[in-house]
């Protein structure tokens, strides 16, 4: 089994959500190599090459792939796919817009998100918001798959030294450009790999009230997340949406503030370490999964709590 | 221009679905059916585009057997003007559907192709990748923002901590994400117009595409129960518990 990585990085560092899907692939078997699709990325497959385990790192370097577009990104990596049994991406917002592209390029399906490895061909994946746990069998000879980073414990990032090989060649589909980019900049951690993550929901009433996590956060070094119900209600940015359809999470310590617990947000967040649930409503669902539950107004809580810290 | 907006019947948001008791798959009898809510996003845009005067005809198209007609009607309904549903037995997998859609994209040449990002059962979020790909098209998945221009549109995506904007040249795909629009009520009056709407019904064969399987669904389980906990008493417990016991605080 041949399987190839398609890197998740910026054209400098390597994101740590690749060592998830190298952790996955494995489970497939040794034989791993890390495609690096980018412009000026020398530095993120030189990254990519100190991952233990991995026999050697593709470089597709070309100004084409700057800023990761699908349509030009997933020729490269259809074309680099043709000397492997299996491509596997992490199912981050950028692996989800080009991994079903490779894999129609290449004429098979992709098993999107799986959570288990249970053989070469065979995986779990969670389906329904996250209310079942599907096991699905690929026919297909050669697989695409994107991988669910919190359920597989991401591998080191240093301690190998695979060599880099540049392939040529540049394909610019030419139907898309890039225009332009609004990233938050924070000094918290990301969401995504935060050790502690703050959340608030619906409860917090309000935006503003939203800096009464942003304390707490701090002292935590947390990042903070939202419920749907928050963000749907304009409180929070998008990006903060933790859940089925937003952000899939897995910190040491979530702490759901004024979050009830719909199942489209415990899917992205029940794999936490420890859940700590904040709420005034005794019955909600949140205290099903949290492992320390207080029943209380947030707005008595959230103070004492800082102060506590 | 011609928008071709593509829906789902799937189970309602509301049920919450459980493993059939064999676990070979979920319950789906007498549960309750609607379209896809991210594919009614893609409808709302579309309509919103026709009565911005951008769009001069909104085609909506389903795939599956005859009780998707029933979504289709609701997009007409919305304000979308025909429907063609495409006959599919069994579930078919977001390539064959994709393929589906190029032969229906074949014979209507659209301008712009609208899909809701993922489908809230199989949750696999493909098919407008796979169609653009099919179709050599470009993408803007995960829409929060479309402005349609001269022969190009550009859409503002929903990206890994914050928002990316792309232009696209026409046609092109677009996949919405939750935040493009709130989708309106369908009225009396215009739920009884839309029985009168267009709807033809096309076979695979006729849009030239062999339906394939590519996985097999083995089972199904739900998933890892989390046991409940315990409750705190107040803060000071709390915060004592995560530090001595939790031990994820120091």
């Amino acid at each position: 089994m041949k399987t190839l990585i398609v890197a998740e990085h910026d054209n400098q560092t390597l994101k740590a959500a690749t060592l998830n899907a190298v952790a996955a692939a494995q489970q497939l078997g040794d034989d791993i190599d890390i495609l690096v699709v980018g412009s000026g990325c020398q530095a993120a497959a030189d990254a990519a090459a100190a991952v233990p385990g991995v026999a050697s790192v593709v470089l597709a370097d070309n100004a084409a792939y700057e800023n990761q577009l699908a349509e030009n990104v997933s020729l490269a990596v259809a074309d680099v796919a043709a000397g492997y049994d299996a491509v596997l991406a992490a199912a981050t917002a950028n692996g989800k817009n080009v991994m079903p592209r490779v894999a129609a390029l290449l004429d098979v399906a992709q098993i999107s998100d799986i959570t288990a490895v249970i053989d070469a061909d065979t995986f779990e994946r969670p389906i329904y918001a996250g209310n079942v746990i599907a096991t699905v069998k690929s026919s297909d000879a050669k697989k695409v798959i994107t991988v669910r980073t919190t359920a597989f414990d991401a591998v080191p990032a240093e301690g190998g030294s695979a060599s880099v090989q540049a392939v040529d060649g540049a394909h610019d589909a030419g139907v898309s450009s890039f225009i332009g980019e609004e990233v938050a900049v924070s000094d918290r951690p990301e969401l995504t790999s935060a050790s502690v993550v703050i959340s608030g929901g619906r409860g917090m009433q309000n935006g503003d009230n939203f800096s009464m996590l942003e304390g707490i956060a701090d002292k935590l070094n947390a990042a903070i997340g939202a419920s749907r119900a928050a963000v749907d209600a304009g409180f929070v940015p998008n990006d903060y949406q933790v859940g089925q359809t937003g952000k899939i999470v897995a910190p040491d310590l979530y702490i759901a503030v004024g979050i009830s617990g719909a199942i489209q947000h415990l899917a992205g967040m029940k794999d936490s370490k420890v859940i700590v649930a904040i709420n005034k409503d005794e019955d909600a669902p949140i205290f099903q999964v949290a492992d320390y539950g207080l029943v209380a107004d947030l707005f008595a809580a959230l103070p004492e709590l800082e102060a506590a810290l | 221009m011609k928008v071709l907006v593509a829906v789902k019947r799937v189970v309602d948001y509301n049920v919450k679905v459980r493993a059939k008791a064999d676990g070979l798959d979920v319950e789906l009898n007498n549960v309750k059916m609607a379209i896809n809510p991210f594919c009614e996003i893609a409808v709302e845009e579309a309509v919103r585009l026709k009565e911005a005067g951008t769009a001069s005809e909104v085609v909506v198209a389903s795939i599956g057997d005859k009780s998707c007609q029933e979504q289709i009607r609701t997009a007409l309904a919305l304000g979308a003007d025909r429907g063609i549903h495409v006959e599919a037995e069994g579930r078919p997998e977001p390539l064959e559907v994709a393929k589906l859609l190029k032969g229906v994209i074949g014979s209507e040449s659209p301008d712009l192709i609208i899909l809701g990002k993922q489908s809230i059962d199989g949750d696999n979020n493909q098919t407008g990748q796979m169609l653009a790909a099919l179709t050599g098209m470009g993408q803007g998945t995960f829409a929060s923002e479309v402005n349609v221009g001269e022969g190009t549109v550009q859409v503002t995506r929903e990206i890994d901590g914050g928002l990316q904007t792309v232009e696209l040249k026409l046609p092109a795909v677009v996949t919405t994400d939750l935040r493009l629009n709130e989708p309106r009520y369908a009225s009396l009056p215009n739920i009884m117009k839309a029985k009168k709407k267009p709807l033809d019904t096309v076979s695979p064969a006729d849009l030239g595409v062999d339906v394939q399987s590519h996985v097999t669904l083995m089972g199904v389980k739900p998933p890892a129960e989390r046991s409940a906990g315990i409750k705190v008493e107040s803060v000071e417990q709390l915060v004592d518990k995560l530090k001595n016991e939790a031990k994820v605080i120091s």
